[in-house]
């Protein structure tokens, strides 16, 4: 039985040192990305910064301050890391296009490798003859 | 002629069959364990100390799922490339294309922060003698002298991996047992007053599964190494579920011992918690250890992320589906050789961007997108292929409960990513679905189709 064998062309040296580079700049520019729409990758809420911040206004106790001076901190160099904190703030449009992406993203992707295997599977094995099999 | 029949036989070579279990679990903890010694601390920040233990112990169970399941597919499908083969085999060409670039981001930006935390540390170190050091000759070092010893061959490369992975664990061992107070009696853990409330409460806890997948990420790259293991049947699985009762173990007792002897705000953003931990306990010989430990834990696992990216990249090669340059085997070592050279000046790059946090959110993302893959991997490889129909080497246990409950962990990971990294999400989300097209669009035609199907099965039922 002759089966339809798919060959693919032969791709020279040039063409796949270009395909590399491609893949490549996709990956630099997702890594900006972030920053080029204005934002770093931690999304931190906003603080207020005080001149002379003590421990206890950091509300950090005895013991606390005993190990942040050991770790070679005082108040002024501690006070960015304690107040900064995370925002969480469930915005439902973002949430929703961020579902909607990824979900998108699987379904494409389900969909093009079925229709893709097919083809693999009927070239491996031949043409499906039966429901039975 | 003569050239092209050399290359022809070149590529022909396969692979060196020489690993069992003690080279799979250095390969899987020797990636992970650079997580307990820096990386989990960021989950601390995101939901405070109790949010990152209930997510070292949720995103436990989710990576228990993934060795189950990884473990059945990869002890079947025992060839290079790991999860990339599976889904060639089992789902389609397009999803073994994400796959394959899924790994190979994962392990490159994560050997790029590895070797970050080597030139970090020692800078570190040398300013507490006094001098100023510039990280960045050692990063590349780093580097370098990995490639060139997976370069040279596996066994060397895996053994080097088992003796300082070893040793970063005995490492935390070590540093447990004196801090709990089980060598001398005198316990220096001060849990009682450093562990505070739920800083953002549970909207924090589940934030934190964002991180607390660096208390894991990496063991399934054991799956890389079946077609150099002896016996897949045996070595993977061994290897795999051993590696994860280690890992438990040890993210256990790092979050133990640092969240008793550090305040969480400073935890939360500590480059290398478990060395600021024996600092703090004020014994050099300790200090000296963790120093070992931590440097021997970011080797060992830039080491296995060599390891494994090179391999990804290697069999999207040798299937056309990146540029078939990449797919030869070294006629002496039996290594993917140009694989393994290609991506160093990548690593270095990414190592070199200043964009640390964004380079490691690609990471997990990568790795979350590769473990949502596996949830349907696994229903439709038992679909196509039903038990009894083909010969398996591991069949899991309790099948569909581990798909289902990684599914729905990876679902809240996904939504911990968004909280605080939304931006980042997205934009890496657009990266895959670029690439994606690309590959439909220009790399496809250059893909044989029958003949990447490489595994002796009967035709998978339903086709």
């Amino acid at each position: 039985m002759s089966r339809n064998v798919y060959k693919p062309p032969v791709q020279k040296g040039f063409g796949q040192f270009i395909d590399a580079m491609v893949v490549l700049a996709l990956v630099y520019l997702s890594l900006l990305a972030p920053l080029l729409m204005g934002g770093t990758a931690a999304e931190s809420a906003a603080t207020e910064h005080k001149a002379k911040p003590t421990w206890e206004e950091l509300k950090q106790n005895d013991v606390m301050q005993a190990q942040w001076e050991k770790l070679g901190h005082t108040p002024e160099t501690a006070e960015p890391i304690v107040t900064k904190k995370f925002s969480y703030e469930v915005e439902p449009l973002s949430l929703g296009i961020t579902i909607a992406v990824i979900a998108g993203y699987f379904i494409f992707m389900l969909k093009m490798s079925d229709r893709e295997y097919r083809e693999v599977i009927n070239e491996r094995f031949g043409p499906r003859v039966g429901k039975g099999d | 002629m003569g050239t092209a029949a050399t290359a022809g036989q070149q590529e022909k070579i396969s692979l060196l069959k020489v690993l069992g279990p003690v080279h799979v679990w250095a390969l899987g903890v020797g990636i992970v364990l650079v997580g307990e010694y820096m990386g989990w601390n960021f989950s601390v920040a995101k939901g405070g100390a109790y949010g990152s233990l209930i997510a070292c112990w949720v995103i436990g169970l989710l990576y228990t799922c993934v060795a189950m399941i990884d473990s059945e597919v990869t002890s079947t499908v025992a060839a290079a490339g790991g999860q990339y083969t599976q889904a060639k085999h089992i789902i389609g060409p397009l999803m073994a294309f994400n796959v394959g670039l899924y790994l190979v981001m994962a392990y490159t930006m994560l050997e790029a922060a590895d070797a970050l935390v080597v030139g970090d540390l020692l800078k570190a170190v040398a300013a507490q003698y006094g001098a100023d050091l510039d990280p960045r000759p050692f990063v590349v070092l780093t580097i370098a002298f990995l490639a060139w010893l997976n370069y040279r061959g596996v066994f060397m490369t895996l053994t080097v991996n088992f003796v300082i992975t070893a040793f970063a664990f005995i490492a935390i061992l070590v540093l447990f047992f004196n801090a709990s107070g089980l060598v001398d009696g005198q316990s220096v853990l001060l849990h009682r007053d450093l562990l505070v409330d739920l800083p953002y409460g549970w909207i924090g806890v589940l934030a934190s599964l964002q991180f607390g997948m660096w208390y894991y990420l990496g063991i399934e790259g054991t799956c890389q190494a079946a077609e150099e293991v002896r016996s897949a049947g045996r070595s993977i699985p061994m290897g795999t579920m051993g590696g994860m009762m280690t890992l438990l173990i040890a993210a256990s007792l790092t979050w133990y011992i640092c969240t008793g002897i550090i305040p969480w705000e400073y935890l939360g953003q500590a480059t290398t918690p478990l060395y600021d931990a024996a600092r703090l306990m004020g014994s050099v010989e300790l200090e000296v250890m963790l120093f070992i430990g931590t440097m021997f834990a970011a080797i060992a696992s830039a080491n296995g992320c060599i390891n494994d990216a090179s391999r990804a990249w290697f069999s999207m090669s040798r299937d056309r589906y990146m540029p078939h340059w990449f797919g030869a085997v070294h006629p002496r070592y039996r290594t993917p050789y140009r694989s393994i050279l290609f991506l160093i000046p990548i690593a270095v790059s990414f190592a070199f961007t200043g964009l640390l946090d964004q380079v490691i959110t690609f990471s997990i993302l990568s790795g979350l997108l590769g473990y949502t893959f596996m949830s349907f991997n696994i229903v439709r490889f038992r679909r196509l292929w039903p038990l009894g129909s083909i010969e398996r080497g591991y069949v899991h246990p309790y099948h569909p409960i581990p798909c289902i409950v990684l599914g729905v962990l990876c679902s809240a990971t996904y939504f911990a990513t968004y909280l605080g990294y939304g931006t980042s999400l997205l934009s890496i989300m657009a990266f895959y679905i670029l690439v994606s097209i690309w590959f439909v669009v220009r790399r496809y035609p250059f893909v044989k189709r029958g003949e990447q199907f490489t595994m002796p099965w009967p035709r998978p039922k339903g086709y």
